[in-house]
């Protein structure tokens, strides 16, 4: 066993475990008791979250690159590990999951009654999809990641196609096909690393640390390939345009809950696998093509944006909004700077919340009015003045306000780009004008203007509503002012990140130690 | 002549008193956060906390205000460090507070201002079931503000920028149920945010060329850095500037924003919010020190507004618009002198300020108006309220003697000065902007006496079911304080030069001009005629005859654009929403067809007809983990030949 980090403790283990012990207790219970089963279901997921805020407690923000690292053989013919362990970017994902879960949980309590598996299998199957994305952000082993990636779809599917809106099964379907393509070109790349490694490293291995440390020396062809074996699986993923239109479909048939599980939480591996493997491990790659994805990534956030001024449906709105905001993430990362790569990964953590809280009150308002049609609304702060709160507070957070969480993010993003690539960042500015578009125009005609009918009977937050959105929009606030602790971990993972595309971030113009007089 | 460029003296740490700088901030903020979280509970007394956290605020202000008159001229500019807020690499901004001259007379204005806007605000909204919400939104306000001006960086200037937006966007669409103020309300957010993109773009183009987005980092290295980098800075901050203080191009919200309540056109839309963008200017007077094609820029933006924003003035027949018409033009006035340059950033402080008292002064009377008449704006509804509300009345007389420049009044000081200062700089641009301002005066007087004349004197054009009425003394009050205020205060800051001199260490001295274009009497008394001209014709075509009480159509051309102040709102329309409206409608239709029309027959390709996948979820999910078997089998297969090779 491999020990590098002050903390042997198998943080990363023990936290997969937890849910999916919950899963099995669960599976355990009489498929009556749906309140036992909520109630195991929430104590889960808040057990296996103050787990997680007991790990971080104990990350050195300052030690090693990979933290509570443990690793075994497990096919050991062909160099696949069991090895997990976490580095800073890691480290706040896994919190950002832990955080969410429970909130999806209570936020998911009476979703699942009219579902056609039933309540059971529907807790079940969510603690089972936090059991897996907990793996995929801890492992170090290619191949198990793969393995987690892909299993990550089957929890999903079901959740979306047995428990979602009219159309559910067209967009289980369509998500399901769009995620095993990329799936499969993600297979082909990581037989083909394995072969890479098998050249350049005598022993053929899937080891993640291993892999970086070898110094793979991969061919500039071979490079390409792989990148954009690993990048389409991930670009769908997150989604970047031009990948996207799963998400409309699955995230506005998916309940409330799923949906933020789907768009908030699981997208991220999509970002996530940016940062991981495209570019540490096909570092010329990255730098090659970095300019075409930037295209992209500014072309999906004004897309985006667009796209979603222009929906009648609150979810459909919400969900091409995330089109545009991961656009943002991805133009982050592919910059190569600090600013770009911290600011990327908290706009993964910020934007989880605020995505999160967007679905939640849409659902909020849509489980009142038996639609998620936008002119089906007008007045609702009128009648319920703290669900209209809720909806502005989450609308603003959506369109960064200075202040709030997702300001921080965004800002670093756009910095990040701006020194390494001025006009990217320009157009993609654009971005947060359309954003307040498509918030504010929303926001005035559900919210705002002259009470419509079917309205004037809403009633306001109830208290679980209240605890379900309360946190989320704490978390939006308290990170706004106070990012720093998430930073200061999330830092020094970037800068190891890029030190193979940009060991260093550019340096000004005119350095304020040269400057005029004292 | 005084060099002042790149001269910023060291900032010296918070000590003392000092270190309270951060409650000016806090007392707000915690107020408005118990005032909007607490909810009904806090009715009963929710107003007295709102007036009691700017109160706090104003006395720790002023007690910073003596603590910077006893320290040395040089020591005046005091930093208080909080705490680090994004650290990420190079990129470092830190919340701390900077209390300086500058931003010390900004404290004073807001909270001394916001305080008696406040106490009015419990007389005028005592009747609206939501007063605690309206409380804690403007004291939201107050707090972003404060934050504004006390920034020592920039991106902690910009949180204060969007709060206070934020605040506005909410109290305009305080009574968000009426369509029209939650249309203007999200008008006025989207238009700041137009401004935003180039304070945001200005504080990247900082970090990239300076390594640094502090005040004093980036003011200290202004001159050396590439002229055309400086001149992109001052463009990209005027831009931010023209969104927030309503300048041309950007000028189309503050008339829409006065479907706010009234107390909150005083506060927000007329003595502090937009003037932010002045502050703003006049703050990073190292930039437009350095860039000359910017600080013209800035000249230019505000003498074509003030000019525009007088003549909509004239044409409109909604109280709170003529008021808000003015406001554009008078803030107009202030970017002019700031973008005079050295010696002229203190005049427009100067006018910023009593500009705070007089126009504040007058929403209040015309609030004060309002609620005696059924909340009626139309002046062509008033006539001969003189006599039934003398106290608006001689308030609000106080107010119009300053605006318009009457001898010794604030106004006089003030407005007198930027003209005398555009002049003297002399040649074409000196002529042109000069003669701007001297028209500008002139109109001013025309349609603040129209107003003048519309509301208090004249017949008597109320509707049947209206008995105006004084208002409450809780209103009055403040209204006469500010009065008097309107008449003094300009006097006061101009004895013995103290403003400019105290403003010194933040925005530079003054400098001496040898040659006066016109000799300061003779300008003096040629402001005073054109003033006169202006009087005397409101007087010919408003007060001989009685006014309509129907909007007259036979009008000229110029006054039919004023009264659609000037075709901003069609330029808008035409130019961006319009198209915006058909592109986004395109690409609706391209989603749904083009990408995901590929993509739907690719999954009918390979699912087979997509009617049967449909049917079938079961079929799939057997036929994915087939899929997954397959997958496996390849990975085994791979890694043998791998092995194997």
């Amino acid at each position: 066993m491999d020990v590098t980090s002050s903390s042997n403790f198998p943080w990363v283990t023990v936290l997969a475990l937890l849910p999916l012990i919950g899963t099995l207790g669960i599976m355990l219970t009489p498929r009556e008791s749906h309140d036992t089963v909520k109630r195991v279901a929430l104590g889960t997921s808040l057990v296996t979250l103050a787990g997680t805020v007991a790990m971080c407690l104990e990350y050195k923000t300052n030690g090693a690159r990979f933290q509570f690292v443990q690793s075994y053989d497990w096919i050991k013919a062909f160099g696949v590990h069991y090895a997990v362990g976490v580095d800073g970017i890691a480290l706040v994902l896994i919190l950002m999951t832990a955080v969410l879960t429970p909130v999806i949980i209570l936020a998911s309590w009476h979703e699942a009654e009219d579902g056609k598996r039933g309540v059971r299998t529907f807790f079940a199957l969510l603690l089972a999809t936090e059991a897996i994305i907990l793996g995929v952000f801890g492992s170090l082993d290619v191949f198990l990641f793969y393995v987690l990636f892909e299993a990550m779809l089957i929890p999903i599917y079901f959740l979306i196609g047995s428990y979602g809106g009219p159309r559910r099964s067209y967009a289980a379907v369509k998500f399901l096909l769009y995620s095993l393509a990329g799936g499969l070109l993600m297979l082909v790349a990581v037989i083909a690393l394995f072969v890479v490694s098998a050249h350049r490293l005598k022993h053929g291995t899937f080891d993640y640390r291993a892999l970086l440390a070898g110094d793979l020396h991969i061919g500039h062809g071979e490079q390409v390939a792989l990148f954009l074996g690993f990048f389409i699986a991930f670009a769908i993923k997150a989604p970047l345009w031009p990948f996207h239109t799963w998400l409309p479909d699955a995230a506005a048939e998916a309940p409330t809950g799923v949906a933020v599980m789907l768009v908030g939480v699981l997208d991220k591996v999509g970002t996530f696998g940016f940062l991981r493997f495209c570019i540490p491990l096909f570092p010329w790659a990255a730098r090659e093509l970095a300019p075409y994805i930037l295209g992209l990534c500014v072309t999906g956030i004004l897309y985006g944006a667009l796209l979603a001024i222009g929906q009648r449906d609150m979810k459909r709105l919400v969900a091409y909004s995330s089109v545009s905001h991961f656009g943002f993430i991805a133009l982050g990362i592919f910059a190569f700077t600090t600013q770009g790569g911290s600011g990327a990964t908290l706009y993964m953590v910020n934007h989880a919340f605020s995505t999160g809280a967007l679905f939640l009150v849409v659902g909020f308002l849509a489980s009142r009015r038996g639609s998620r049609m936008i002119d089906d609304f007008g007045g609702a702060a009128k009648v319920a003045p703290w669900l209209g709160a809720a909806v502005l507070v989450a609308g603003l957070s959506a369109l960064s306000l200075p202040g709030l969480s997702t300001f921080v993010s965004e800002f670093l993003v756009l910095v990040g780009t701006f020194t390494v690539h001025r006009w990217f960042a320009v157009v993609a500015i654009f971005g947060i004008v359309l954003a307040a578009v498509y918030v504010l125009w929303m926001v005035q005609r559900t919210i705002h203007g002259p009470v419509r009918e079917g309205i004037e009977t809403f009633r306001d937050l109830g208290s679980r509503e209240a605890w379900v959105i309360a946190p989320v929009l704490a978390v939006i606030v308290v990170l706004g002012i106070y990012p720093k602790p998430l930073l200061d971990a999330i830092n020094p993972a970037v800068k190891h990140t890029f030190s193979t595309v940009r060991p260093h971030d550019p340096a000004p113009s005119v350095p304020v130690t040269l400057g005029g007089p004292r | 002549m005084q060099s002042i460029v790149g001269q910023v003296p060291g900032f010296v740490g918070a000590t003392g008193a000092f270190d309270l700088t951060f409650l000016l901030v806090l007392i707000p903020a915690v107020s408005a956060a118990v005032l909007l979280l607490g909810g009904r509970r806090t009715n009963a007394w929710g107003h007295l906390l709102g007036c009691a956290a700017p109160i706090a605020s104003f006395a720790i202000g002023l007690v910073l205000f003596f603590g910077l008159l006893g320290k040395n001229t040089n020591d005046r500019q005091v930093d208080q460090h909080l705490f680090s807020w994004v650290p990420a690499g190079s990129f470092h901004v830190s919340v701390s507070v900077l209390i300086d001259p500058l931003s010390a007379v900004f404290v004073l204005l807001i909270t001394g201002v916001g305080s008696l806007i406040h106490i009015y605000s419990v007389g005028y909204m005592a009747h609206d079931p939501d007063r605690r919400r309206f409380f804690g939104e403007l004291n939201l306000f107050v707090a972003a503000m404060l934050l504004l001006v006390l920034a020592d960086n920039f991106l902690l200037l910009y949180v204060g920028w969007e709060g206070v937006g934020l605040a506005s966007y909410l109290l305009i669409g305080f009574w968000s149920y009426k369509p029209t103020a939650a249309v203007a309300a999200k008008k006025a957010f989207l238009v700041n945010r137009v401004g935003d993109l180039g304070l945001s773009l200005a504080i990247m183009l900082m970090f990239t060329t300076f390594g640094s987005v502090s005040f004093r980092d980036v003011f200290d290295t202004a001159s050396s850095a590439h002229r055309g980098t400086v001149t992109a800075i001052g463009l990209l901050l005027l831009l931010g500037a023209c969104g927030k203080s309503a300048q041309f191009p950007l000028q189309s919200w503050l008339l829409d924003a006065m479907e706010g309540p009234t107390p909150v056109s005083a506060l927000i839309h007329a003595a502090t919010m937009v003037t932010a963008g002045v502050y703003l200017i006049a703050r990073s007077h190292p930039i437009y020190d350095v860039s000359n094609d910017a600080r013209v820029l800035v000249e230019i933006v505000g003498a074509v507004t003030l000019v525009m924003g007088a003549i909509i003035g004239c044409a409109y027949d909604d109280i709170k618009k003529v008021l808000a018409a003015s406001t554009m033009s008078q803030i107009g006035y202030m970017m002019l002198a700031v973008g005079l340059g050295p010696g002229a950033y203190a005049i427009g402080i100067l006018h910023l300020l009593t500009h705070g008292f007089f126009k504040a002064n007058m929403f209040l009377g015309a609030g004060s108006v309002m609620h005696g008449m059924n909340d009626e704006v139309n002046m062509r509804r008033y006539g001969g309220l003189r006599k039934v509300m003398p106290v608006t009345f001689w308030t609000f007389a106080a107010g119009y003697l300053a605006i318009i420049g009457f001898p010794l009044t604030s106004g006089f000081f003030s407005k007198d000065k930027i003209i005398e200062a555009a002049l003297d700089k002399g040649g074409p641009e000196g002529w042109v902007l000069g003669l701007l301002a001297l028209a500008g005066a002139g109109l001013t007087a025309f349609y603040m006496s129209r107003l003048m004349i519309m509301t208090f004197f004249g017949n008597r054009r109320w509707a049947k079911d209206v008995h105006p009425h004084e208002s409450p003394s809780v209103m009055t009050s403040p209204m006469v304080v500010l009065a008097v205020g309107s008449l003094v205060a300009g006097g006061l800051l101009v004895l013995g030069g103290s403003l400019q001199h105290f403003l010194t260490p933040s925005v530079g001295g003054s400098v001496e001009v040898g040659v006066h274009t016109i000799a300061p009497g003779v300008l003096t008394a040629l402001t005073l005629v054109v003033i006169a001209g202006g009087v005397a014709a409101a007087w010919w075509l408003v007060a001989r005859k009685p006014v309509p009480v129907e909007q007259p159509l036979n009008v000229t051309p110029v006054t039919w654009a004023a009264r659609r102040s000037l075709y901003g709102d069609a330029l808008n329309e035409s130019v961006f929403m319009r198209p915006g409206a058909y592109l986004t409608r395109a690409l609706v239709f391209f989603d749904g067809r083009g990408v995901d029309g590929a993509v739907n027959g690719f999954a009918a390709m390979v699912g087979g007809t997509s009617a049967r996948a449909r049917r079938s979820q079961t079929g799939f999910a057997r036929s994915y983990a087939l899929s997954m078997l397959a997958g496996a089998t390849v990975v085994m297969a791979a890694l043998m030949i791998a092995r194997v090779g």
